[in-house]
Parts: structure tokens; sequence; C-alpha cells
């Protein structure tokens, strides 16, 4: 009989070892309580969607690598907290030549990069030297986008339209804590877009020690030099610690930080791609937050004792009609379209609270939004007349809208797909809807080529800039729209470079009425997006522009 | 002994080298070809030329395929497009999880399905039986991923007593000399490392094993009802021999020798269910590396991967063969 006991009783012994003994030592609430750190906790843990492109912000244009960025490094110009508008961090100030040609940065002092080395106008100018002389595969979008798309070109490129046609000609630094930019044109944006983490500072002595700009393969495979995988050196409040691909990266307080380091000590971005699994693993008590929270899941969040923190919305819904469909080239059709729909209700319905309804193509916080374009009230009767007028009562649509994909400025496209479906329908006509996944057939589709009808598309702001959204949108002829209109794209394009703030909101001001008159598409809505955190971390820094840096950050009760 | 050892390795080598060539042909044959897999549908016909030139996708086949053999000769095994590190490298820094979650899941598997096949045997007919049999058949029909996701929502998100994803509580800072944590902590005396690893290791191990613990319940059932009226069994009850030696060395330790079988078997198939529990529970293994590379179209991790989780399925296989011989003398005559 003993052998029988013994199996029965090492049975239920293994099934405790394993269940019940495990379990009673995990105390869900207190998972960065333990450790080695020993007593408070001081271990920040934010779980993201996906492994950052590079940890060498000059070579990065995605909101992962910028949120780890935004850690280590710092630029120049920062934002004011909470808001999209520039303020002063590692320049303290700055003047304007009145030709909009010299941009003279005074530097903060006694600041130095995490290896040692000194911050200084040689530093700011090294970084200046090394985007505008990127060469070869360097210069491809993957790596050094945004400088591309703000200076406009490189010292010298094999591709003509990016030879020289930079608008930054050279620096000097005149002394330690002074560093100034010339200008071959005027870049009223140059201040608002040093604010992205693309042109954050970085150390001159490690960029060179670890061959930075050593990228091989190709622009569309490139494979990363020893800096942009291990070795990234900033001012910030944290430094690098180390970068495990599909697992997690992690950052701890930099010693010698100039500013106030604070309660988090160590931040780890656990890497979770599944929207789910984040969920999850909140509630697991593994995480101390996560963004882009489905607004599926924020009350039932918000009722078990998470907190929901919502970023001011920077971005924009709209819905795109595709001119090149002569029904709607047909401005009556697009004006019958944009009065059938009802805005409030779609916001109500199938957007998370806390969302505005839109009427430019800028959210209110931009430059240049303006007050007085026209709107199109919800009208069922009006968009039936103006489709009688037009000739087009009985219309048949294509409608394409993007399935499986939340993105911050439309977490649900079926949702808000059908809720538009039914409002056209309403007003007679007949929508022939066109479903496609996200990536990469979807953008494909709308981007790429002609054939689409009316489809939904939209933006999310990368700094306080109104080019950044209209000028994206519509500085020029594309497949998206189907339109040709100089008019438009000269005002648009010639307000870019209009050197005074005043005289350049007005410009912006009139272009978006303009937009709004020609009607090449239909604002909806500034969706809030929201990120959900445990109810002991205090005083996340939200911001409509991401710029979120953890040393502000307060845990436990 | 040696010579079955070594007719074993000299017939891996035809094997693998059949599974490179289908390998080859797999990633040639995906739409667009592999420059299109590595720049995606959007890429410009000059993009495409330039990645054909780059890696030589532009020669003929047969010398594409020496090439590439080449170089996994030598150990190259290509470079990962997502992170920029050798394939290789890759391989091995993850492996070692795997290697941890997998034997959680076999000892669970073995510790569990052993003694309650041969309870069911034993009791054949009674409820105990009957409780096993429906249990084991429960285990193989239910999906690895659902039980995962099941047992995740159950004891991580709803009851909280097991974290829901990693292998280690990102707060824990540990040192990891060998990769495999929950020995690490005991290495290096950090307790808290290893607790929490093995914490960690609870939830997917109980999903992973799972199948193998109801296969191995149900060939321990089978075996020992099998034995335990076989001739010998019977003379050795009848030559008076004590009711416990006759279950601890005639009865068990013949039922045994299919059911080691069996758990040599399961071994291989562990690795294959460790993409799906290893993806459902974020577990920075071998698995989920496979699993987020067929995602981002990692096309140089997938030809890798699979080639050295062949390399290590047959090394296995022919570890377990190797220890049937140890057990059983008329295996080595074979």
């Amino acid at each position: 009989m003993r052998t029988r006991w013994q199996i029965v009783a090492g049975v239920v012994v293994a099934g405790l070892a394993l269940t019940g003994c495990a379990a009673s030592e995990r105390d869900p609430e207190g998972s960065g309580s333990d450790g080695a750190t020993g007593g408070g906790r001081d271990t920040f843990i934010f779980a993201a969607s996906g492994d950052p492109a590079s940890m060498d912000p000059a070579f990065a244009s995605d909101g992962e690598s910028f949120r780890v960025a935004r850690q280590i490094f710092e630029g120049l110009v920062g934002v004011e907290p909470g808001t999209a508008d520039p303020a002063p961090l590692l320049a303290e100030s700055w003047d304007v030549s009145d030709d909009g040609l010299e941009y003279t940065f005074h530097l903060k002092e006694d600041v130095t990069f995490q290896d040692g080395t000194e911050f200084d106008g040689e530093a700011v100018c090294f970084n200046f030297e090394r985007w505008n002389n990127f060469t070869g595969v360097l210069q491809s979008e993957s790596l050094s986008y945004y400088w591309q798309k703000v200076n406009g070109g490189f010292a010298t490129s094999d591709v003509a339209s990016l030879n020289g046609t930079g608008k930054y000609e050279s620096c000097e630094a005149p002394d330690a804590s002074t560093a100034v930019i010339h200008l071959r044109s005027p870049l009223p944006e140059l201040v608002s877009a040093l604010s992205l983490p693309s042109f954050s500072m970085q150390s001159p002595t490690a960029l060179q020690e670890y061959d930075a700009d050593a990228v091989t393969g190709d622009g569309e495979a490139p494979v990363l030099p020893e800096y942009a995988t291990g070795h990234p050196t900033g001012t910030g409040p944290y430094q690098f610690e180390s970068w495990s691909p599909g697992e997690e990266v992690v950052l701890t307080a930099y010693d010698g930080y100039w500013g106030d380091q604070g309660q988090v000590k160590r931040i780890v971005f656990p890497i979770i791609s599944d929207a789910t699994a984040r969920r999850q693993a909140l509630q697991a008590g593994d995480i101390d937050g996560y963004d882009l929270v489905g607004p599926a899941d924020v009350v039932a969040l918000e009722e078990a004792g998470f907190q929901i923190v919502n970023r001011d919305p920077f971005n924009v819904l709209y819905l795109g009609m595709n001119q090149a469909n002569p029904d709607l080239a047909d401005l009556k059709v697009r004006q019958a379209i944009a009065h059938a729909i009802d805005k409030d209700a779609l916001v109500a319905q199938t957007l998370p609270e806390g969302t505005e309804v839109a009427t430019n193509f800028v959210p209110p916080a931009v430059v240049g939004w303006n007050e007085d374009v026209a709107t199109y009230e919800y009208d069922p009767a009006k968009a039936k007349a103006l489709l009688a007028e037009a000739g087009k009562s009985g219309l048949t649509i294509d409608f394409n809208y993007p399935t499986n994909v939340s993105r911050p400025y439309m977490p649900t496209p079926e949702q808000v797909f059908t809720a538009i479906e039914a409002d056209l329908e309403a007003v007679g006509i007949t929508v022939n809807p066109v479903p496609d996944p996200w990536n990469p057939e979807y953008l494909d589709k709308i981007q790429g080529g002609q054939e689409h009808g009316l489809h939904l598309l939209g933006w999310t702001g990368d700094y306080n800039d109104t080019y950044n959204f209209i000028g994206v949108f519509f500085g020029g002829p594309s497949n998206e729209w189907g339109f040709d209109n100089a008019e438009l794209f000269t005002a648009i394009n010639e307000a870019r470079y209009v050197a005074d703030v005043d005289a350049q909101r007005e410009a912006y001001e009139v272009a978006n009425a303009a937009i709004l008159e020609f009607l090449p598409g239909i604002p909806l809505a500034h969706p809030v997006p929201s990120l959900a955190f445990k109810a002991d971390v205090h005083g996340y820094p939200a911001s409509p522009v991401q710029d979120e840096v953890y040393n502000v950050i307060t845990l436990g009760d | 002994m040696t010579r079955l050892i070594l007719r074993r390795l000299a017939l891996l080598v035809p094997t693998l080298l059949g599974l490179s060539v289908l390998l080859f042909l797999w990633v040639r044959a995906l739409p667009g070809g592999p420059a299109t897999a590595l720049l995606g549908e959007r890429a410009t016909p000059e993009a495409v030329e330039r990645i054909n030139a780059l890696y030589g996708f532009d020669r003929p086949l047969p010398q594409q395929y020496v090439t590439w053999l080449g170089q996994l000769l030598q150990g190259n095994f290509g470079v990962s497009t997502r992170t920029g590190r050798p394939v290789g490298d890759e391989f091995w820094a993850r492996f070692p999880a795997t290697v941890e979650l997998s034997l959680v899941a076999l000892l669970i598997a073995v510790c569990v399905g052993v003694p309650l096949g041969y309870l069911a045997a034993r009791r054949q007919g009674r409820l105990v039986d009957h409780a096993a049999v429906v249990t084991s058949l429960l285990g193989v029909t239910i999906p690895v991923f659902f039980l995962a996701f099941l047992l995740k929502w159950l004891f991580a998100v709803q009851l909280g007593w097991f974290p829901s994803s990693g292998r280690q509580d990102p707060a824990m800072i540990a040192t990891h000399p060998t990769g495999f944590y929950v020995l690490d902590g005991l290495l290096t005396r950090e307790w808290d490392a290893s607790w929490d690893a093995l914490v960690h290791l609870v939830l997917p191990a109980l999903a992973l094993g799972t199948i193998p613990l109801a296969i191995i319940a149900r060939i321990t059932r089978a075996s020992v009802i099998d034995v335990q009226h076989a001739d010998y069994v019977r003379t050795a009850r009848a030559k008076g021999l004590s009711a416990p030696h006759v279950r601890s060395r005639v009865l068990l330790h013949n039922a045994m020798l299919p059911v080691s079988t069996t758990i040599g078997l399961q071994v291989g198939l562990l690795l294959s269910g460790a993409v799906l529990t290893e993806t459902v529970f974020a577990f920075p293994g071998v698995g989920k590396f496979l699993a987020d590379a067929v995602f981002n179209l990692d096309y140089a991790v997938l030809q890798g991967f699979i080639l050295l989780i062949a390399v290590v399925y047959a090394l296995v296989n022919l570890a377990v063969d190797v220890s049937y011989g140890l057990i059983d003398p008329r295996m080595r005559t074979r």
C-alpha cells in the first residue's frame, strides 16, 4: 500500500508546488518592489508595442524609437509640458536674424553627455554637420527621414533632388555656450522641428568611437552599426543599459544628469506586440502602464481601478474623396457627402470619450487653425438636394477602409465606416464597401494608385507646425486625393516659408479656409489617445507629441 | 552502440541536406521572390534589382544554393533583417529559454502523466480510471494556444496568481551567466531571481506540458494494463514474490519501456508547441522569435532557425535512441 500512497502524495505535492505555493508568493501590486534594488519602488515598467527601429534617433522616425530616445537624449529645443509648443531645453534661448537665415542658440552650461563628454557649441555643430553629410545608404528615407523632410537635402548626394538642396548651410561655435546655425533660405519651422528626437544632441566622442555612420546593407534593409544597437549616448536623465530585440529595452538613471533625476531610477520597456496581451499584463500586475489603449477597454480598466490618462489629441481623422473618381470630382457631390455625415453622432458612437469633432485638417492647437472655415452642418435634406442638382441621385460609390488595425486617430476603422455608410445610405448613396488589411494592401491602394473612392485615413502630428499636417496632405498632386489645384498647392507651400510668425499664421488660416472651400475631403475628428496605468503611478507627463520623460513620475502611494 | 550512434549521425547529413534544399526552394517560391519579401509590396523595381544583386538572388539557382550551403557550413546563417545581428547568435541567445520551458513542461507531463496512467490502470473501470481517461482525452483535444489563453486569463489576469508574460519580473535585476534563469539564480545565490523565473515558467509550462501529459498518461495506462496480465507477472506472483516487489521491479520496469519511448517522442513535439505557447505568454524563446520572424518577413531567421531546430530535434532523437539502448539490451543488438 505504501507505494500507492507515495505516488498519490507525489502528485499532490507536485500540483501544490506548481500552483498554490508559487501563487502565495506573488503579490500582484508589488511586482516592482522586489529585486536587488532594495526598499522603495524605483523601476518603471512600460509595455512597448514593438522594438525600436534604432537606438540612434537620427536614424529613426517611429514612435517606439522616439519613446526610448526621449529618455536618453535631449535636443536644443523641447516642448512646453502638455503642449506641442517649442520650449528651451539644451538651448536656454535663441535669436533669429531678421532675414530668418541665422539662428543663434545660447546653450545650457555644465551639461555632460553620459560618457563624460562636455556638451558645448562644438558638439552642436558636430551633430548638424553629421546629419548634413550623411552619404549613401544613410540618405534613404528609412534612416534619415526627418532631416530630409525638414532640411530638404544633404551636402552632397547621388540623387539630384537631394544634392546640395538643403536649407542648412553651416554651423559655428564662437564659444562653448553658443552655436550659430546659418541657413541658405528661411525655414520658419526649424525651431519647432528641433523638438523632434531625430535632432537630439548625441555625444561626438561616442558617435566616433562606435562608428555611428557605418551602416551597411541597403536602405530598405539596413544593418545598423554598434552605436545604434548598443551605445546611444545623450544628455538625458537615463542611459542605455541593454536591448534584447523582441524582449525588452532597459535604461538606468544617469547620475551626472544636469536636471532633477526624480524617483524612477530604472526603466524597462517589455515588448508586447499584442494589444490584448498588453492589457492583460497590466491586469496581471506585470507592468506599470501602456499606451494605445483600445476604446473598448477604457471603461473596464477604469472600473477595475486602473488609471486612464488621455493625451491631448494632436491628430486628425478624415474622410478622403478621391477626385480621380469622376463622381467625386463634382464639388456638389462632395458637399452633399459632407452634409450627409452626422459628425457629432459619429464621434459619440465610435470614438473615445473626449474626442473633438474636427472642422479643419489641423487640430485646434496648431498655428493657423481657422475658426471660420466652411463647416457643412449635418443636413440630409440639403445633401439630397445637392445630389439631385448634380444629377447624381442614386449614386453608387466605392468606400475603402482598413481592417484589423488600430491607429491613434482611428481606433476602430470598421465602426467608423459603418456609421458613415449608414449616413450615406440615408441620403440615397449606395455604398460599395472595400475592406483591406492595413499593411501593405490598404496604404498601397490609397497612396500608391488611383483605384479608390471614399477612404478613411488620418495623421498624427510630429511637432507644432501646420505644414506638417496640410503640407503632407495637400502640398502637391497625389494619388490619395487625385486632384491638381495649383492655386491651393502654391498657397500652402508659400505659407511654409513666411518668416514672420504672424504673417505665417494668417497665410495658413487662408490656406485652411481654401481647403475647406475646395473640400478634397472631410475632417471628422481629433480622437484622444489613451494610456492606462496602475493606481500608484503618479504624474505621468502625457504629451500631445509624446514628449514624455519619466524622471517626473512618482511611484507608490 | 558506437556504431549505432555513428550510423545515425551519418543519416543526419542527407536529412539536413534535403531540408536545406526544401527551405531554399520555399523562400525562392515566395510571391515576388526574396527581394520583395524583404522590401515589401511597394518596392520599386530598382530597389528589387539592387537587393537581388546585393544578396546574389540574380544568379542561377544551383549556384545560389551552393553559396548558401558554403556559408552554412562555415556556421554563417545570415543576418536577421529585423535586429541586424547574426541569425546564429539570435538562436543561441534564445535557446536556453526554450530548453528551460520545455524541460519544466516535460517534468510536469512525466510527473503527473505517469502516476495518473498507473493509477488508472490499477483501478481499471473505476472512477479514477474514468476521470483519467476523460482528462487525457481533453488534454489531447484542446489546442495548445487555447489552453494557453485560458490559463493566462484565469490564473494571471483574473486571479493574479502568476505573471502573464515574460521570463522574469522586469523590475528584477539579476545576472545570467548561463541563460537558464532558474539555474542562474541558484549559481549566483540570487534566490529571488530563481524563484521569480520559476514562477514565470508555471503557466507556459502547464500549457505546453498538457498534450504530452495526456499522451503519457494514456500510454502508461495501456502499458500497465498490458503488463499486469503478462505471463511473467503471473509467474512472479506464483513464485511468491511480495506484491510491492512485483509492482516496482517486474510490473513498472517492464511497463515503462514503451512509456519512455513516448516521452522521447514528446521532446520533439515540445519544440513546435513552444512557438504557440511562447507567443501567447510573450516568453522570449526560440519559438516566439520564429513567430515574430513570420510577421516581420525575416527570411534569414526563418531559414536559419528551422534548420537549427531540425539539428536539435535530430540530436535529441539520437540521444533518446541511445538511452533505449541503455535501458533495453535488446535494442543494442539490432
